[in-house]
Formats: structure tokens, C-alpha cells, sequence
């Protein structure tokens, strides 16, 4: 599928201008997508200026994203940005008087590399640990929250899924067709229903915690159902054939004799992996990081099963601002445009060194 | 690139790791449907422990009619959600690969974007376009020149605004399918075939599809399993009259465990894998077509 998405741009037909006929036939599909895709998303961002009414009052104004952005202090992120600094100056000095010998640029381009690197890091395990003081604003906590699952989800897909496409890549044809067809499966088949299996194992009276008690490893039922936990395993559960299928698509194109060219000149296995397997298959791991981090952001179904209330994600919010109790479609439409600009921020930021034909690898 | 790698013997270690760790993923994937679809037999109340073979599930399945009738209703919207994203699909990328459009870039971004946009953003907008449309052709029917039929239509969301849903972000997957076809095109064939005297329609009809047909099937099947798995954008567009089966599965859940939501699930889940297999089988052949 991603293959196929990537040839979209360039497919080369016998490239003629449309007649009127042409047109005529293109017609039905661009209306379509226009009213479906276009129009919608226009009155989304319309109505999330209006007043909240019945259910609308045609009325502009900034209120609903002072909601959505309400209640944000710059000074506690401000302080997490000057710590994670500090501690990467450290970082940094240790690393440029760690061999004397290598060469300036080498040293800068080094410096750099950890620098980027413990900084991110840092800053955001700083913020992860103390999400409740440093985003006040419910809203935005509840968004920065969604970003962290969904990032997690994304990182331990891409951590477990990883060696999986590349043994499938690597196996000999006829265990390649049954692996596939095996990750191809669960792919298709509705999460919903792949949640509620985990939901009969994690129940206080499911599977889990019977076989806990026979084995004598818990006297009481522990509930494992509705924690942050259970959350992100039912997240990964679901999206991991996401994470599989595109970066065994690069596997798959990966050419051996490279691999083979690193072993031959001495590399490690896993300088091997470092500077030849992984950049040449880093299409499919953006192709799997959007294809886990995108649903996983918006997800309502699995986060409100595996989580209860005890979790709420940014879907959870809108589900319930638009069709739940809250009923407040103008502030749910912000929420909504919030995300979609988050969604296209992290699409940017993904793709941005790839130029469009490589978008889905 | 199907030669196979040559590897230094000290990898083999290496090899064998990466080769039980996938057995383990694989068995992380399996052991909750495979835990599902045995406890459907259980006679038992809960999920908890064997108690023996039963049938019982499936026969309170098929009493069940709220359940039967979302499944209707699911396999109703999928089928046709599949055949308008068939024509709209096909003949979409067909006319993209003939023809250079202008803002031909916008128009795959476009095609893109029902792909690749969060789906909850995707329910909500298209909730919220229905709900003014609806409210408008009420408004309509206060007019006194109206037909009788239309004063007298109850105006609610349905199976209607569930498969312009359906279609919206499936007929895509269709159109990325047959253009990958075409890829590999020979742009001769259907001029040879006009220049012999077929009528483009002709030409269309009997050597661009036949060609295409393939990839037309697995986009059909891919078209059908997302429409029947779909829930966050049926959520915001069913009406009470077409709930699909994914929404009532939700809803059940959340009021409590159910072996006969195990059953469901089986029927579910072998329904889906038939389907990949079906798919996967046609690429196989269609390929080994090609290759000959």
C-alpha cells in the first residue's frame, strides 16, 4: 500500500492535455473532493470561531481557542528549556575533550550530534515527569499528554517491529509469503476487536489474573485494565502491522551486496546497522512513524476501553465536545483544527528532508 | 537482490536472535485472537477458565438480532461504500495516468489527504457539513409548493451520510492500487486499440480494465475491509437506523464482557483473514501473469 502511495506522483501515462471529456469524466472525482474533503474542513475552521449556540451562533470569536490554550504559563517550560541546556553544556564539554587527538570539524560535528540528541532527550523527559506543573492548562496538558502516548506507542512499535520487518525481508521466499500474510492479517482485522481480546486477558476476571492466582504469584485480583499502561500496550497492540509493513517494504529493496561490502571491510554487526542498514531504510521508518503517530494521536475507541477515564487523550475530548455531554461543537471544531495543525506540523517536520515522491516510501 | 546475504559466521548467533524475537512478536500478535476465538467455544459465563466445548455462543449469536442486524447493515454500507470507490477510484486513476492535469500536484494532494489525516477530524467535519445540510433541507420542508413525499421525509443522519463517509476515505486506496498498476503500463495498448477502430469507451472497456482488473479486485477488497473495520468516522456519521457492527461491538463492551461478543469476533476476524488471503492470492497471480 505505502508502494503504491509513493508511485502516485510518477506515474507517466501518454501525458496528454484533457479535452472536455477528460474533464467531464475527472468531474465526479473532484466534486467529491471538494464537498467531502475541502468544504468540510473549510466550515470546521469557520465554526470553530463561531459562539457556542444550537449548536451554533454565527457570531466570530477568539474564545475557543482561549479555551483550548488557556491557562499556559511560559515560565515553568521556560525553566525545563534553561535545565535540559545545562545539562547538555555538560554533555557537550565532556564530549569535546573525550579524544584529543580527532580533528576540529570532527569534534563540531560530534558536539552537535550529542548535543541535538541529549538535549531532546533531556528536555523531554524533564517535561514527561512533571507534565501536571509545566502545562497548567488543562487543555494543553491533555494535548501534550496525547503526543507523549502517541509517541511512546510510535517508539516501541518502531523498537519491537524493527527487527521483525527485517527478518521478514531477509527470509527465504516461501517464509516471506507466510510471515507477510501473518502481519497482513491483524493488519486488516478491526482493532476494535483486537482491543476487546486484551480487554477478556486484562479484565479483574479475565485470563491474566487467573493465571497470576494459579500460579501463586498474586493472592488478590490486580486490576490491570485503565492504567496508562494498558493504554499504550493496547495502542502498540494495535498499530504495530502499521510499523511492520513500510519499513519491511525498504527492507525488502535494501541491496545485499552493501550489507556484504560493510561486513567484507570489517564493520560490527551493529556498525553495519549504523551506517548502512539503518539510513537506507529510514523511508520505511518515517512511512511507519505516520502511519502509527497520526491514528494514534486522534484514537478514541482504544484509549477510552483500555483507559477508562483515568486517561483522557485529545480524541477522548473532542468525541465528547462534539457527540458526548459536553456538546460544544464550536470548541470542539478548535480542538479539532488544533490537532489538524499539530497533524500537519508533524507531517512537515517528518517529511520535510524527503520531497513529496518520498512521502510514503 | 533474492540472493540470499552471505554473512560472516559470527552473525549466525545475530540471525537466530533476530529470528526468536520475531517468533516472540508474532506470538504477542496471535495468542489474544487465538485466546479469543477459543474461549467463543467455552461454556462458561467468563472469560476465565475451560470448561468444555459449547456451540452455545454462536446460537445466542444468531437470536441476537440487534447484533444481526448491525451486521446487515455493516456488510450493506461496505458493499456499496466499495463499489462507488471502485468506479470513482479506477476512473480516477486512469484519468491521471492519460491525461497531465493541471495542479496535478494538488489534486494527489487531495487524494492524499483522506489517506492520511487523523480520522476523528475527518468524522467531526463531516459531521458537522451533514448537520447544516440537514437543517437546511429541513428548512425546505415548511415550503408549501414541496411535493408531499419530500414535507413528509424524516430527515436524519443514515445510510447515506455513513457511505459518502466510507467512500471519502476509501476510494482512495482504490485509485493508489490501479495506478501502481499502471506504473507499468504500456501507454500503446489502448492507442493501438483506437487506432484499429475501437471507440475510446471500447478501448477503455476492453483493454485498459482487463489489464487494470487486478489491481481493481485488491482495491475492491481493501475498499470492503476498511468500510466493515471502520469506527471513529461511522461514530460521527451513522444514524440510528445504520449502526454497524464495530460501533455496537463498542457500545457492548463498554456495558461488559459477553462470550457472545467472542463469538461475533470470530466471525469477524476469519471473515477479515479470508479476505487477505483472497487479496494477497489475486496480487500472487496476477503477478506471476505479468512475470510470464
Amino acid at each position: 500500500m505505502q508502494a503504491a502511495i509513493s508511485t502516485a506522483a510518477q506515474v507517466k501515462g501518454p501525458q496528454r492535455r484533457p479535452g472536455w471529456t477528460g474533464w467531464l469524466l475527472m468531474a465526479p472525482m473532484l466534486l467529491w473532493l471538494l464537498a467531502f474533503v475541502v468544504v468540510p474542513t473549510a466550515i470546521l475552521f469557520v465554526y470553530s470561531f463561531c459562539e457556542r449556540g444550537t449548536p451554533v451562533e454565527w457570531k466570530f470569536t477568539w474564545e475557543n481557542y482561549a479555551r483550548v490554550f488557556g491557562g499556559t504559563e511560559l515560565w515553568p517550560l521556560l525553566k525545563c528549556v534553561l535545565e535540559a541546556a545545562g545539562v547538555t553544556a555538560v554533555a557537550v564539554l565532556v564530549d569535546w575533550f573525550r579524544s584529543p587527538s580527532r580533528m576540529r570539524e570532527e569534534r563540531a560535528e560530534s558536539a552537535k550530534r550529542v548535543g541535538t540528541a541529549i538535549f531532546v532527550t533531556v528536555l523531554l523527559w524533564i517535561v514527561w515527569t512533571d507534565l501536571s506543573n509545566v502545562f497548567t492548562g488543562t487543555y494543553v496538558r491533555i494535548f501534550v499528554r496525547s503526543l507523549y502516548y502517541a509517541g511512546f506507542t510510535t517508539l516501541a512499535c518502531a523498537a519491537v517491529g524493527y527487527p521483525v520487518a527485517y527478518c521478514i525481508g531477509k527470509a527465504s521466499d516461501r517464509w516471506r509469503n507466510l510471515l507477510l500474510m501473518l502481519v497482513m492479517i491483524p493488519f486488516w482485522t478491526s482493532f476494535l476487536i483486537r482491543t476487546y481480546a486484551w480487554i477478556t486477558i486484562l479484565n479483574e476476571n479475565g485470563l491474566m489474573n487467573a493465571f497470576l492466582q494459579s500460579a501463586r504469584i498474586t493472592q488478590e485480583p490486580i486490576s490491570m485494565l485503565y492504567t496508562p499502561g494498558a493504554v499504550v500496550l493496547g495502542l502498540v497492540y494495535s498499530y504495530l502491522p502499521f510499523m511492520i509493513l513500510p519499513i519491511y517494504g525498504s527492507v525488502e529493496k535494501l541491496d545485499n551486496s552493501l550489507v556484504e561490502a560493510a561486513f567484507d571491510l570489517g564493520a560490527s554487526p551493529v556498525r553495519a546497522w549504523q551506517t548502512v542498514i539503518l539510513p537506507l531504510t529510514q523511508p520505511g521508518i518515517i512511512a511507519g512513524v505516520l502511519l502509527v503517530f497520526i491514528p494514534a494521536i486522534g484514537m478514541f475507541a482504544i484509549t477510552d476501553l483500555m483507559g477508562g477515564k483515568t486517561v483522557p487523550m485529545i480524541g477522548n475530548v473532542i468525541q465528547n465536545q462534539i457527540s458526548g455531554q459536553a456538546r460544544d461543537w464550536p470548541f470542539g471544531a478548535a480542538l479539532g483544527m488544533t490537532l489538524l495543525a499539530m497533524f500537519a506540523a508533524a507531517f512537515w517536520f517528518t517529511t520535510r528532508k524527503q520531497g513529496d515522491d518520498a512521502v510514503m516510501g | 537482490m533474492t540472493r540470499s546475504l552471505r554473512l560472516p559466521s559470527g552473525l549466525k548467533l545475530m540471525n537466530l536472535l533476530l529470528g526468536s524475537w520475531t517468533g516472540v512478536v508474532f506470538a504477542f500478535l496471535y495468542i489474544p485472537i487465538l485466546l479469543l476465538i477459543v474461549f467463543s467455544f467455552n461454556d462458561s459465563q467468563l472469560n476465565l477458565r475451560w470448561e468444555g466445548f459449547t456451540l452455545d455462543w454462536y446460537r445466542a449469536l444468531a437470536e441476537d438480532t440487534v447484533l444481526i442486524d448491525a451486521l446487515k447493515n455493516t456488510l450493506i454500507i461496505a458493499a456499496i461504500t466499495t463499489a462507488i470507490s471502485v468506479v470513482i477510484g479506477t476512473v480516477g486513476a486512469w484519468l491521471l495516468y492519460r491525461y497531465t492535469y493541471p495542479w496535478r500536484k494538488l489534486v494527489n494532494t487531495l487524494i492524499f489527504i483522506p489517506m492520511a489525516i487523523p480520522e476523528i477530524i475527518m468524522g467531526i467535519s463531516l459531521l458537522i457539513l451533514f448537520s447544516m445540510t440537514m437543517s437546511l433541507l429541513e428548512s425546505w420542508q415548511a415550503l408549501e409548493w414541496m411535493p408531499q413525499w419530500y414535507q413528509e421525509l424524516t430527515i436524519q443522519r443514515g445510510f447515506t451520510t455513513v457511505i459518502i463517509a466510507h467512500v471519502t476515505f476509501c476510494f482512495p486506496f482504490v485509485l493508489v492500487a490501479v495506478q501502481a498498476r499502471l506504473v507499468g503500463a504500456d501507454a500503446s495498448l489502448e492507442e493501438a486499440a483506437m487506432d484499429l477502430g475501437a471507440t475510446p469507451l471500447k478501448a477503455f472497456w476492453f483493454v485498459m480494465v482487463p489489464y487494470m482488473l487486478p489491481a481493481i479486485i485488491s482495491g475492491a477488497l481493501m475498499a470492503f475491509t476498511l468500510s466493515m473495520d471502520e469506527i471513529i468516522i461511522s461514530w460521527f456519521t451513522a444514524g440510528p437506523d445504520s449502526q454497524t457492527l464495530p460501533l455496537k461491538i463498542f457500545a457492548r463492551v463498554k456495558k461488559g464482557l459477553d462470550p457472545s461478543l467472542n463469538a461475533i469476533s470470530t466471525v469477524f476476524i476469519l471473515a477479515t483473514a479470508g479476505l487477505v488471503v483472497l487479496s494477497e492470492w489475486i496480487k500472487r497471480s496476477s503477478r506471476e501473469v505479468s512475470k510470464r
